[in-house]
């Protein structure tokens, strides 16, 4: 009689294992589905103010470092703008008089509070959620270049999927060839991402530019990603392997903008009309 | 609740507390990472039911995940460690089986024994994770360079912590 209830027993632990161990599964291969607003994640309110306070002690340790970025930032900008009203005096510029596509784009500055860069699919949580506008799908960039999407939000917070996910894509343009592919990390090397379908025949060199396409409306267009710096060509395959630096270093992220797309709506609604519904 | 039953409670909560505050943003190197929270579950006594260890085990593997926003793998590879952990207990017995109430430490099993528990365990539990994580073996050996890191990270961490707490239970 003890060795049939230690028998039933065993079994006992063995069917909860499998248990919780489909359930996890599940979890996991549900949070992998793109972009939702789920509750379990570090933009949650708990979690979020646990790391957020943690994050603000880190934060005077290189406070010195972020003033002087945000200064030159500054400075950069002052210059660009001055640039931008020069140039437009000796330009037409009678169809940029449109309001919603000057105001197409609009920025909300926003801290990270929560990054990594050590994992196949990492993520990095930012100190605006809702409350600021923000939605699933939104593009982010910093000072330096384009770092991610927003994944989901909460009231306060955003989850982002970092450009150093192997899941995201993101559609890029080598600046002066005008060639466009896809920049996808290869979950490797942190400072490095891969830029796909360039076709064999194109002239590359190493030090081109590398900036976003603006095809999919989520980023606008131009968006620094990253340096080409390293080209290979192998006989058998149609593309290169090209591996471009980024502009940003994930290592210290402190600052971003998340970028509201005010026509994004209009874009995808005109193209689904035009190319039809996936299937 | 017993006065051991408080002080695992807490202990759980400081684990869980370290791990995110403390480990999660201490990566050697971009590949080692310290998971120290697999600690909890290994050291908990003998008296433990697999049971109560798997539910354990999803509670704060799923707590971790939470932080770590990644959610399930955390969970699913504590509530394996949780599994397994009691049967590679009897396996490695040492003669005469482990004395009732002395705790699996360093200290009263000595250190041959302690290796022998905690790295084949520490490093299933970091294999598991990491291929998970990385959706299989597409890139082999860089992800074998995360479980090889840290498992010597997290190897370091808790026998050095063993080392503590056990001067402070001499003094």
């Amino acid at each position: 009689m003890e060795r049939l209830l230690n028998f039933v027993y065993a079994y006992r632990a063995l069917f909860t294992f499998l248990a919780l161990e489909f359930f996890c599964a599940w979890l996991i291969v549900e949070n992998n589905q793109y972009q939702s607003t789920k509750f379990f994640n570090s933009s949650n309110r708990i979690s979020a103010r646990i790391i957020s306070f943690s994050s603000t002690v880190r934060e005077y340790l290189s406070l010195r470092d972020i003033n002087t970025d945000l200064a030159g930032e500054n400075a950069d900008l002052r210059k660009k703008l001055e640039q931008r009203n020069q140039s437009l005096y000796s330009f037409d510029v009678r169809e940029l008089r449109d309001p919603a596509i000057i105001n197409r784009f609009d920025y909300v500055s926003a801290k990270v509070v929560n990054n990594s860069t050590g994992f196949t699919k990492n993520f990095i949580t930012i100190n605006k959620g809702t409350d600021a506008g923000i939605k699933p799908g939104m593009a982010v960039i910093s000072a330096k270049g384009a770092v991610g999407k927003v994944k989901s939000v909460s009231k306060h917070y955003s989850v982002l999927i970092s450009l150093l996910n192997i899941d995201e894509q993101v559609s890029s343009v080598i600046k002066s060839l005008g060639y466009f592919g896809t920049s996808q990390w290869d979950g490797v090397d942190p400072r490095q991402v891969e830029l796909l379908y360039i076709p064999r025949h194109v002239k590359l060199h190493t030090g081109d530019t590398v900036v976003t396409s603006g095809y999919n409306a989520v980023f606008p267009e131009g968006v620094l990603v990253g340096v080409i710096k390293e080209v290979n060509l192998k006989e058998e395959t149609p593309f290169y392997d090209i591996k471009v630096e980024l502009a940003q270093d994930f290592g210290n992220l402190t600052f971003v903008e998340v970028i509201k797309s005010t026509l994004k709506q209009e874009k995808d609604s005109l193209e689904q009309v035009t190319i039809g519904e996936p299937k | 609740m017993s006065r051991s039953g408080i002080f695992y409670f807490l202990s759980f909560f400081i684990y869980l507390v370290l791990q995110v505050l403390l480990f999660k943003s201490l990566v050697l190197f971009n590949t080692a990472f310290c998971f120290l929270y697999v600690a909890f579950i290994l050291f908990l006594p003998i008296e433990f039911s697999t049971l109560a260890l798997m539910f354990i085990g999803f509670a704060l593997g799923f707590m971790v995940d939470i932080f770590y926003d990644s959610l399930g793998l955390h969970a699913f590879t504590l509530v394996l460690i949780a599994y397994v952990r009691n049967y590679w207990l009897s396996v490695i017995s040492p003669q005469g089986g482990y004395d009732a109430g002395t705790g699996l430490t360093l200290a009263v099993n000595g250190a041959q024994w302690f290796l022998v528990y905690t790295l084949p365990l520490i490093f299933l539990h970091h294999s598991v994770l990491f291929f998970l994580e990385a959706g299989g073996f597409s890139v082999f050996w860089y992800t074998m360079l995360k479980v090889v890191g840290s498992l010597l990270f997290t190897m370091t961490v808790i026998i050095l912590i063993q080392y503590i707490s056990a001067e402070r239970r001499s003094a």
